[in-house]
C-alpha cells in the first residue's frame, strides 16, 4: 500500500468501525422480544424510511449508475428512475396490506394467504436465489473498490466485506440494524454530495466542454442523449423490459419485504414508503452527474471497460493533490457503506428464511437446530455462497447483475403478491405454476446472460432483459391455473382479505 | 420494590402462529362474514383498487410513455433547455418530484377511503 492510499484506507476502517459500534451500542437497548426483532412499535416513518433508503442504495446505485451513464448515456437513467418508481408501485399495490398480513418474508405471506407448505418452500427457494444474485455483485463491487483505492488484489475486498457483514449480522438484531442502516443513508448521500459540489466548481472554473459534447469516451452526443438502448426496435424492447423489471421487481426483494414488518401499522407503512420515494429521489439526482462529468474528464475509464470505478476515480482525476485524496476517501467511505448496508440487510433476510425453512428443519432424523443456531447457520450459508460466486463468476457490471435480480423478483413475487392481495380467486396450484413459469423463464435468462457475451439477435436481446415476457407469462399462468382449480380456493380467503385491507382502527379478530 | 427486568428470550423470527385473541364486538359485521360485512369489504376493496389503478395510470402516462415518445421522435433528444438535454431533465430530475407527488396523492386518497370505511363500520355496529 502506498502513501496515497492512506486516506482511502482510513475511510474504510472508520466506516467499518462506526457500523460495528452503532450496531453494538443500539444492541444495549434491545431488551424485549419485540425490540430485538424489529422494534416494531417504536420505529417512526422518518427513521424507518432512512433505514430503507440506507439498505436499498447498494453498490449498483452508488457505483454502477455513474459508470453506465458514462459509457451508455441517458438510457441508463432508467435504472435509478425504475428503482425509485418501484416504490410507488409497491406503495399502491402492496405496502399497507403486506404490513397488515404480518408477514416477515414473502414465504410467510404465501403461507398465510394460501395455506400451502409447497408454495412456502418454493418461495423460500426463490428468496434465497434472488438474495444470492443480489449479494454477488455487492461483493464484486467491494473487490473493485478496494482494488481501485488501496491497490489491494480484487479477491481481498470480495472476502473482507462478507466477513464484516457476517460479524455484524451474527452480533446484532434487527433493531441495531435499523440504526446502522439509517446512518448509512445519510453517509452515502453526504459522500456523493460534497465531492460533487467541489467537482462542479472545478468543472465551471475549467471552462471545460459540456459533457454532452465531449466525445472522448466513444459515444456521439446524439446517441448519448437518447434515453433508449439504441434507436431501433430492439432498443425500445430493452428499455421497456428494464422498466418492467425495475418497476415491478422492488416489491419482491427479500430485504425490502422484511423492512415493512418494522412499521407499526398499515398506514405507517404507506407513509414510510412515501418518505422513501423522497429520499431515493434526492439521492438519485447525484450519481448520473458523476457519469456526465466522467465524459469530460474520465474518457480513459470509459475505454478501459472498468466503468464501475468512475465514482471512485473521478475526484482524483479532476482535483490533483491532497484535496483530491480526501474527496476520494469520502466516496470510498460511501461506497463501503453501500456494500455493508445492502449486504447486511440481504444476509438477514436470506438467513431468516433459511433459518425458518431449511437449517431449522430436521433432516434424515438428525436433531433440529435451535432457533438462534438455525439463524446463524442460515447466515453463514447466505453470505458464503455469494462470496464464492463473486470469486468465480466474471463481473458483468454491478448495476446489470442487480438488474437481473430485479427481473427474477418481478417475474415471481410480483404476481404472487399482487394477485394474492387483490384477487380472491388465487389458488395454491395457480401460485405454484406461476412461480415456476416466471422463475424458470427469468432464471434461464440470468444463467444465459452471466455465461455468454451479449449478441445481436432477437433471442439474445430477449434473454438479456427477460422481464417484458417473463412477467406477463407468470401473471397469465397464475391466473389461468387458479381459474382451472377454482374449487381449491382457500376456505378462509374472506378472513384473510379482511385482515389485509381493514384499517387497524376497526377492532377485529386479527388472529 | 424494584421492578424486575423482562426475562431475556432468544429471537430468530416472528412467531409463526400468533395466538388467537377473542374478537372484539365492534368489527363483528366484518368478522362474522354477514352479507353487510361482505358488502362493506367489497366496496372498500373496489375503492382502494380504483385509487391504485389511477396512480398506476398516472405513472404509465407520465414515465412509461417516454421511451415510446423518444423512439417515435428521436429529434426530441437533441432539444436543450438551459444547456441540458431534454431527456436528462425529464429522467434525471423531473421524474423524482413527479413520483413523490403522485405517491402523496395516493396516500391521501387511500387514507380517506379507510377512514370512511371505519366510520361506516363503527356507526353500524353501535347499538
Amino acid at each position: 500500500m502506498n502513501q496515497a492510499a492512506l486516506p482511502g484506507f482510513l475511510a474504510v476502517v472508520l466506516v467499518t468501525a462506526a457500523t460495528l459500534a452503532i450496531g453494538t451500542w443500539a444492541l444495549r437497548f434491545s431488551r424485549t422480544t419485540s425490540d430485538f426483532l424489529v422494534a416494531s412499535r417504536s420505529v417512526g416513518p422518518g427513521l424507518n424510511a432512512s433505514a430503507i433508503g440506507g439498505e436499498y442504495l447498494s453498490a449498483a446505485s452508488f457505483l454502477g449508475i455513474a459508470g453506465l451513464v458514462l459509457v451508455r448515456g441517458t438510457e441508463m437513467l432508467w435504472y435509478p428512475v425504475g428503482w425509485t418508481a418501484g416504490y410507488l408501485v409497491l406503495l399502491v399495490l402492496v405496502a399497507a396490506p403486506l404490513r397488515r398480513s404480518g408477514a416477515y418474508t414473502v414465504s410467510d405471506f404465501a403461507e398465510t394467504r394460501l395455506g400451502s407448505r409447497q408454495v412456502r418452500s418454493l418461495c423460500t427457494l426463490i428468496v434465497v436465489l434472488v438474495g444470492w444474485l443480489y449479494l454477488m455483485p455487492q461483493f464484486q463491487g467491494a473487490g473493485i473498490t478496494l482494488q481501485s483505492t488501496l491497490g489491494a488484489p480484487r479477491w481481498a475486498g470480495e472476502v473482507v466485506v462478507p466477513l464484516i457483514v457476517l460479524t455484524n449480522v451474527l452480533a446484532g438484531g434487527m433493531r441495531s440494524i435499523t440504526f446502522v442502516q439509517a446512518f448509512q443513508y445519510w453517509l452515502k448521500l453526504t459522500a456523493l454530495l460534497l465531492p460533487l459540489m467541489v467537482l462542479l466548481v472545478v468543472w465551471v472554473g475549467d471552462g471545460a466542454p459540456h459533457p454532452v459534447d465531449a466525445t472522448g469516451s466513444g459515444q456521439s452526443p446524439e446517441l448519448w442523449a437518447l434515453p433508449l438502448a439504441g434507436g431501433d426496435l430492439q432498443g425500445l424492447y430493452l428499455t421497456y423490459s428494464l422498466v418492467v423489471a425495475t418497476f415491478l421487481g422492488t416489491m419482491g426483494l427479500p430485504h425490502v419485504v422484511v423492512r415493512f414488518y418494522t412499521n407499526p401499522d398499515g398506514r405507517a407503512a404507506r407513509r414510510t414508503t412515501l418518505a422513501v420515494l423522497a429520499l431515493l429521489g434526492l439521492f438519485y439526482l447525484l450519481p448520473p452527474v458523476y457519469g456526465a462529468l466522467g465524459r469530460v474528464y474520465a474518457a480513459g475509464v470509459a475505454r478501459s471497460g472498468r466503468s464501475d470505478v468512475l465514482v471512485l476515480e473521478l475526484p482524483r482525476l479532476m482535483v490533483p493533490g491532497p484535496l483530491g485524496e480526501v474527496l476520494t476517501a469520502l466516496v470510498t467511505a460511501g461506497a463501503f457503506a453501500a456494500f455493508l448496508s445492502t449486504s447486511s440487510g440481504l444476509a438477514i433476510a436470506v438467513a431468516g428464511v433459511l433459518g425458518q425453512d431449511v437449517t431449522g428443519r430436521a433432516f434424515g432424523g438428525r436433531r433440529r437446530l435451535s432457533g438462534i443456531a438455525a439463524f446463524r447457520a442460515g447466515c453463514v450459508i447466505a453470505v458464503v455462497v455469494p462470496c464464492l460466486l463473486a470469486l468465480a463468476v466474471p463481473g458483468v457490471g454491478v448495476a446489470r447483475a442487480v438488474g437481473l435480480a430485479f427481473a427474477v423478483a418481478a417475474s415471481t413475487f410480483c404476481p404472487l403478491l399482487v394477485l394474492g392481495i387483490w384477487w380472491r380467486g388465487l389458488t395454491a396450484a395457480g401460485a405454484l405454476a406461476g412461480l415456476l413459469v416466471g422463475g424458470a423463464g427469468s432464471g434461464a435468462a440470468v444463467l444465459w446472460t452471466l455465461g455468454t457475451p451479449p449478441g445481436d439477435g432477437w433471442g439474445s436481446v430477449m434473454l438479456q432483459q427477460p422481464a417484458a415476457w417473463s412477467v406477463p407469462a407468470a401473471f397469465v399462468t397464475m391466473w389461468a391455473v387458479s381459474l382451472a382449480t377454482r374449487s381449491q380456493v382457500p376456505p378462509d380467503v374472506h378472513r384473510t382479505m379482511v385482515r389485509l385491507h381493514t384499517p387497524e382502527r376497526v377492532p377485529l379478530d386479527r388472529g | 420494590m424494584t421492578e424486575r427486568p423482562p426475562e431475556r428470550v432468544r429471537v430468530t423470527g416472528p412467531p409463526r402462529r400468533p395466538t388467537r385473541r377473542p374478537a372484539m364486538p365492534r368489527g363483528r359485521q366484518i368478522d362474522e362474514e354477514t352479507r353487510l360485512g361482505e358488502i362493506y369489504l367489497r366496496s372498500l376493496l373496489r375503492e382502494q383498487l380504483r385509487q391504485a389503478a389511477v396512480t398506476l395510470l398516472l405513472l404509465a402516462l407520465g414515465l412509461g410513455s417516454l421511451p415510446a415518445l423518444f423512439w417515435l421522435a428521436p429529434g426530441l433528444a437533441e432539444v436543450r433547455m438551459l444547456g441540458v438535454p431534454l431527456p436528462w431533465l425529464l429522467l434525471g430530475v423531473a421524474a423524482y418530484p413527479f413520483l413523490v407527488l403522485v405517491g402523496w396523492r395516493y396516500v391521501r386518497a387511500a387514507e380517506r377511503n379507510e377512514d370512511d370505511f371505519a366510520d361506516l363500520v363503527e356507526n353500524v355496529d353501535r347499538p
